[in-house]
């Protein structure tokens, strides 16, 4: 088994174009440092960079983090590590429809593999690839807690359960038409 | 005091301490990569496996801490195991590269594979590959050797203080780099080679040059500031290979600064190895030792006494500090002064002069005043304690100067000097800090003794310190004595100076007046003892002896040059910024025909016909004690009883300014070094590399 070298977790070289919290997520940040307490608001670090995630459309640029760490005042680097270390963050922009197949072992023995080739061939693409056209991201994730109705799909923010290979087609098919 | 067994052996521990600590102190090794003493404890390397009773797993004993009636085995067949476990993991991704690794040879991981390591690896897949980092010009890193014990992190995060390395990603993924690949912006750099157990991190300067049993170890005093950290120098040959920081927890703890651990290829550079004396048509000419002595006696036969100046440089030893204050008394010169920088303390009592509370007593103040100076680069040894001692209890910091990252929180103030006043009459805010404050601090720094009215704010700093509780006398009532009253010197050779007396006589020039009246014409002649960092422009009409192991400043003027020997070439006396005497051996010998400086002096006290009575340097040192009780106890500090001093007076509301321009360039030995001005290029003024 040869893997191929990817330096995929490549730090960024130069700034991006600066991030500012929109003001109704600006409005959000001191409900959310509120929930620790006194003296531990770095622990807000997750919860801010959800929203700066969810704000620019599914991925974290490196000028969210810095705007973030710079919030919680603690070092850039910290916040780095943060983000690279959960795999929900995605430090690459993705598709309008971020498909996650969860190929964890009740999935997987209820037929995840086949519906992951199924979309790599519908998409033709690899999984952490995006269409040429933006629209779709496929990636393989970890359980996604809803073992009963095996096999599951999250695109974006909807669980799609029970699912078949013409099923998830057909799914795709409809989400690429609109 | 818990009371465990270790190995059937019963040890009482105070509280808090680890089942690791408790083994050392039996001597039971237990092998660790990511624990260091000087650390916070991480437990993720899991090297320090050892068996604890009625736990069903091995426990990792840097984490646990001692607790009463523990039983831990650290021989027993399933530690063993362990351990072999542990290692053979560590090794799968460790390339085998040993041969040309620059660690072979003084490689924890090495040493600590053989000693319990198994005997083969059932691991038979690619090793992962992991980029290179760039950390700038001192360090040169090989990622794919990194165990990710994490100690370079912590080691940037909590004794550096600047957060810029972390581990990113996760599991096989996980790498050591910075956020943005830049060089690392710290003073104490360095140390990470050090900490770093294996040999992702090594020496740039030093890379591929030696293997570590090549070497012969010297030890020796850093130099280039007034902390006088522990140094081993490592030579191979006559050539220094590299410079590493010896252990000594009351000064330097277990690090050393960059400028003392990399500057070394300065002293192969520009380095006077002969002799000269100024020709007719203004060129310095190759001469014997005799000539140049013939030369000098010729000039000074008909120079009063009265006329004669010389002025002390800041790495100068004490020996030979003492020998040319001999013959400037025999000679008849009231003018003599140790002060380059023009620092206008040093004549009154040795408590006015010193850093009372000492470095390891920083540990115990709980309030710090730094008036005039910038400790990150004038004593990164004594910034990194405040720093350590802000991490334990959070010790406030207030400056009154030029503000400067320093790594930690400070109350900046402002950089007028006035604000010392608001303070001694009680009108300032951070009064109210201070009066709870039970051992404050405060660190007068060259900043403001250079001043012209030096003399005036370090009398107003001493009032500070009497008001406000800086001193405790001891009293039978108070059977713990404080002196919160600290001068940073940084000059090495400062201390040593004052304490053998070298200031201006009566009706005597200080640096500032010798200048002058060498510009008018009123000084025939001026003996530079390794003295750079004055106006040599100054000179231009005067006789200048310049006797030093660089061809720098004052070589460029001199009319005649004295070759000495640079700290690795002799064996000299130092006295650091608190008053501790300590002693360095002779590494290499000195390039050519230079010899050691005070041997200089003698030698030319005998041609000018005021023999200086000392032939060994045993009998210099007995001089030294004979000049100063002080220089006959080594390594210790002898404090300094509180004695009033200073004189009131008016002071100058200009602004503080800072010391220092720059750190990595500040002497005639660093001014010549590569790799600090590559230092000084891509960390100070942060240039890209290459």
């Amino acid at each position: 088994m040869k893997k191929k070298l990817v330096l995929k977790k490549d730090l960024p070289t130069e700034k991006s174009t600066p991030f500012i919290f929109s003001p109704e997520n600006e409005a959000k940040i001191p409900e959310l440092l509120k929930r620790y307490p006194e003296g531990r608001q770095a622990s807000a670090i997750l919860p801010l960079f959800y929203l700066a995630q969810r704000q620019c459309g599914g991925w974290l640029p490196p000028s969210a983090i810095e705007k973030v760490t710079e919030i919680l005042r603690v070092p850039v680097i910290r916040g780095y590590e943060v983000a690279t270390f959960y795999t929900l963050f995605n430090l690459k922009p993705v598709g309008t429809y971020h498909v996650q197949v969860c190929g964890t072992t009740p999935c997987m023995l209820r037929g995840s593999e086949a519906l992951l080739s199924a979309c790599k061939r519908h998409l033709n693409i690899e999984c952490g690839e995006t269409t040429k056209n933006g629209a779709f991201t496929l990636n393989e994730v970890e359980c996604l807690s809803a073992c009963v109705n095996a096999p599951v799909v999250q695109i974006n923010d909807t669980y799609y359960e029970d699912l078949t290979e013409e099923a998830l087609i057909k799914l795709l098919e409809g989400l690429a038409s609109c | 005091m818990p009371k465990l067994t270790i190995d059937d052996k019963e040890i009482d521990v105070p509280e808090g301490m680890t089942v690791l600590q408790a083994a050392e102190m039996l001597g039971i090794e237990i092998p660790v990569f990511c624990y260091h003493p000087k650390l916070s404890i991480a437990g993720n390397c899991r090297m320090c496996l050892v068996d604890m009773e009625h736990s069903p797993k091995p426990i990792a004993s840097c984490a646990m801490p001692a607790s009463e009636g523990m039983v831990i085995r650290t021989q027993t067949p399933m530690v063993k195991k362990a351990r072999q476990g542990v290692l053979e993991f560590l090794l799968i991704n460790h390339p085998l590269d040993c041969p040309i690794c620059d660690q072979g040879g003084e490689c924890d991981l090495q040493d600590i594979s053989v000693a319990y390591g198994g005997d083969s690896s059932r691991y038979a897949l690619n090793k992962r590959a992991v980029p290179d980092k760039e950390f700038g010009p001192l360090i040169e890193t090989a990622m794919n050797r990194c165990i990710q014990c994490t100690r370079c992190i912590r080691f940037a995060t909590e004794v550096a203080g600047v957060p810029e390395l972390g581990a990113t990603g996760r599991g096989e993924d996980m790498e050591i780099g910075t956020y943005i690949q830049k060089a690392i912006t710290s003073e104490l750099s360095g140390n990470m080679i050090d900490i770093c157990p294996v040999g992702a991190l090594t020496s740039k300067p030093y890379n591929y040059r030696g293997r570590s049993w090549e070497l012969s170890h010297t030890p020796s005093i850093d130099v280039f500031d007034a902390v006088g950290s522990a140094i081993r120098l490592d030579t191979r040959g006559r050539e220094v290979m590299r410079v590493l920081p010896r252990q000594n927890d009351e000064v330097n703890e277990d690090w050393i600064s960059d400028k003392v651990r990399f500057s070394y290829d300065g002293l192969k550079y520009q380095r006077l190895d002969h002799p000269y004396v100024r020709q007719k048509d203004g060129r310095l000419a190759p001469v014997s030792w005799d000539k140049a002595f013939e030369a000098i006696a010729e000039q000074l036969r008909d120079i009063p006494g009265n006329q004669i100046a010389a002025i002390v440089g800041d790495m100068v030893d004490a020996e030979a500090m003492v020998a040319l204050k001999d013959l400037m008394v025999a000679l008849g010169s009231p003018h003599i002064d140790c002060r380059q920088d023009g620092a206008k303390n040093g004549s009154e009592p040795r408590c006015s002069y010193l850093f009372n509370t000492t470095i390891a007593g920083i540990e115990r103040a709980d309030f710090c005043l730094l008036i005039g100076t910038n400790p990150r680069w004038e004593a990164p040894l004594i910034n990194a304690r405040i720093r350590k001692n802000y991490l334990y209890s959070g010790f406030p910091v207030a400056l009154v100067g030029p503000s400067h990252d320093l790594g930690y929180p400070v109350d900046s103030l402002g950089s007028d000097p006035l604000i010392l006043e608001e303070i001694l009459r009680g009108h300032h805010p951070i009064i109210s800090l201070l009066k709870t404050a039970k051992r404050p601090m405060m660190i007068v720094g060259p900043g403001a003794l250079r001043r012209e009215d030096g003399a005036t704010l370090l009398c107003l700093a001493r009032q500070v310190a009497d008001k406000y509780g800086f001193i405790h006398q001891r009293k039978t009532t108070i059977p713990d004595p404080w002196n919160g009253f600290n001068v940073l010197h940084t000059a090495a050779s400062r201390v040593g100076g004052f304490d053998l007396g070298l200031l201006p006589g009566p009706k005597g020039y200080d640096v500032k007046g010798m200048l002058d009246a060498a510009a008018a014409k009123k000084l025939k002649a001026i003996y530079l003892l390794g003295a750079d960092e004055i106006d040599m422009a100054s000179l231009k009409s005067t006789f200048v002896i310049y006797q030093g192991h660089h061809g720098d400043r004052g070589a460029s003027v001199a009319d005649v040059v004295l070759p000495g020997a640079a700290y690795t070439e002799k064996s000299g006396t130092y006295v650091n910024t608190e008053g501790r005497v300590q002693r360095s051996l002779k590494a290499v010998s000195p390039p050519g025909d230079a010899k050691e400086d005070w041997k200089i002096i003698r030698a030319l006290s005998e041609k000018l016909g005021h023999t200086l009575p000392y032939n060994t340097l045993e009998e210099v040192r007995a001089r030294l004690v004979e000049a100063n009780s002080l220089f006959e106890e080594l390594d210790t500090v002898q404090r300094a009883p509180w004695l009033p001093f200073g004189q009131e007076g008016k002071i100058s509301s200009e602004s503080f300014t800072a010391a220092l321009e720059s750190f990595y360039m500040t002497d005639s030995i660093s001014r010549h070094s590569i790799t600090m001005a590559k230092c000084e290029r891509e960390i100070a003024q942060g240039a890209p590399h290459g």
